[in-house]
């Protein structure tokens, strides 16, 4: 708590850099949370979440442009056209399993990519920068922007760590895990697997879609490539996810706490440092194939967050 | 005897090309418990998964309170009150014993059993509610597993070998519990191995062979005999 009184209170101690970089990490947290949602607790391992990341970037762009909603605005209503989105999306890719799941959303990441990339109106294929006069409605100021933009992204974080907390407390996360755990029995308990993966993958597909809006708010610029990045998006979300533990809540945090950190000292080092968390990636996968989280967990039974009902047990 | 409760006509059954039921009739009344009896690969555990819904048949062949409901969703017959309890258990290893337990009341079918009903009925599982379902011994599952599945407050029971891979005195407990377990009005279907406990439980057998009713009849009209000659297709 007072951890995250302090990072609130960053505009005020932080400097430009450092509060760009918090800023980023905020966002890298939240879309490994949803992606740790839906693959660690409803086991839809998607390597397309760069759909609603892409999706939500555009819809910032092309609701501020040509419809004139307020930034902050668009934001909201390019989630809530992501969700619609994701339905119809949702029941053709849930044909496919396992694998075939994984590069069929990728694959329908990709049909986003092309489809932007042919609207001239947001630049095609070189994409397009966000216009000054609505930069400037944001604040009038630099700082006032950035430190808006800081606020956005940590409350963003926030609001996506809170909501899959309780909904994984709630009956429905309790179904989830079931379902994760053995479909069969799920189902035969009267869970709908189909419609709670679908409420799954529409909340996720809409969050991620306001942090993509949040992730180009802060970049003021998007391209078909960038805004539909497989490696950007999908592949170190994932790493993050699986280096700090998949299925856990605290597995995303350690993550990316760790990506950053590589991040920061590597990244000067170009294709070296992607080997580098290659082998990280690998070394993590055989030494401890939980995560490191899910390795700490293990060796000194703690859980940061309880989900497992244990605080209420003396009822 | 009472209306009939469930009932399949000629049930037929597949695994992708493979048929493992042919034209099974089989009937339930309300109250009544029912064993079915016969050797590995006989189509027992077919037969309860394609009546819970699992294995999708034709609309026609199961019917539940006079309702087709061969073709639902598994999850739509748990709500209309059938639970099976499956073979082999199938707890949530993630989940506490507690949260397992929870789970089978997904379906918002209220009556006698609740979290506490299911722990009076076995005590054992309050002590160690808050431990992983998977660390408990077989016998403790078992228990977990038929909570579970009490907690929909069903209507009818599927029992998938209540006691394969169980010590003797552990099937001894369970079975000393079914009659409290089943006497909440429940109907009840049971696969067992044990055609001697089988005949104690229920008060009518099916036989199944190679995916068919060989022999059906009440357990006291039938002899050892008859089922031994159904049971293997030769008399002892």
């Amino acid at each position: 708590m007072l951890v995250v009184l302090f990072l609130v209170a960053a505009p005020w101690w932080a400097g430009r850099a450092e509060l760009r970089l918090l800023g980023e990490i905020y966002l890298y947290l939240s879309l490994a949370c949803l992606w740790n949602l839906m693959a660690g607790y409803a086991g839809m391992v998607s390597v397309g979440q760069q759909a609603y990341v892409g999706f939500g970037g555009y819809m910032l762009f092309a609701l501020t442009m040509f419809v004139g909603l307020p930034p902050i605005a668009a934001i909201g209503v390019s989630a809530v056209l992501a969700a619609a989105l994701a339905v119809p999306i949702a029941s053709l890719i849930f044909r496919l399993n396992g694998a075939y799941f994984a590069i069929g959303t990728w694959v329908i990441a990709e049909v986003f990519r092309l489809t932007f990339a042919q609207v001239n109106a947001l630049g095609g294929g070189s994409g397009t920068s966000l216009p000054v006069s609505i930069v400037k409605s944001l604040a009038s100021s630099r700082s006032g922007r950035e430190s808006l933009s800081y606020f956005l992204a940590i409350g963003a974080m926030i609001l996506v760590f809170v909501s899959i907390y309780f909904f994984l407390r709630s009956k429905r996360g309790l179904a989830l895990t079931a379902i994760r755990d053995n479909e069969t029995a799920a189902s035969g308990l009267g869970v709908n697997i189909w419609r709670t993966k679908l409420e799954v993958y529409v909340v996720t597909a809409a969050l991620t879609a306001a942090i993509g809006g949040l992730i180009f708010l802060q970049k003021l610029r998007i391209s078909p490539d960038a805004a539909f990045s497989v490696n950007d998006w999908t592949a170190f979300v994932i790493f993050i996810v699986v280096i700090g533990g998949i299925g856990t809540l605290e597995g995303p945090i350690i993550g990316t706490i760790l990506f950053f950190l590589l991040r920061e000292t590597l990244a000067d080092y170009g294709s070296a440092y992607l080997m580098i968390l290659g082998l990280v990636a690998i070394l993590v996968m055989i030494k401890a194939p939980r995560g490191v989280w899910g390795w700490i967990a293990q060796k000194y039974d703690i859980e940061l967050l309880p989900m497992r009902y244990r605080v209420q047990l003396d009822k | 005897m009472s209306k009939v409760l469930l009932q399949t006509d000629s049930l037929n059954a597949f695994y992708g090309d493979f048929q493992a039921l042919y034209d099974v009739d089989m009937s339930v009344c309300e109250g009544e418990t029912i064993a079915i009896i016969g050797a590995n690969g006989a189509g027992k555990s077919t037969l309860l998964r394609s009546i819970a819904g699992l294995i999708k048949t034709e609309p026609e062949s199961v019917r539940f309170d006079g309702t087709a409901i061969g073709n639902w969703r598994a999850d739509k017959i748990a709500k209309q009150g059938i639970a099976l309890i499956p073979e082999g258990r199938q707890l949530f290893p993630s989940l506490s014993v507690e949260e397992n337990l929870k789970l089978g009341s997904t379906v918002g079918r209220t009556g006698h059993w609740q979290l506490d009903t299911v722990y009076q009925l076995f005590p054992v599982l309050k002590e160690r509610r808050t431990q992983p379902s998977t660390s408990l011994s077989g016998g403790q599952q078992q228990m977990v597993a038929i909570g579970r599945a009490l907690m929909s407050n069903p209507e009818v029971l599927l029992f998938d070998e209540i006691s394969l891979g169980l010590a003797p005195v552990i099937i001894n407990t369970i079975y000393e519990q079914l009659p409290n377990i089943i006497s909440q009005g429940a109907t009840a279907i049971i696969i067992e191995q044990d055609v001697g406990r089988a005949m104690a439980a229920a008060s009518r057998v099916y036989c199944l062979i190679e995916g068919r009713v060989k022999l059906e009849g009440s357990t006291h009209e039938l002899t050892r005999e008859q089922i031994t000659e159904a049971y293997f297709g030769v008399a002892a």
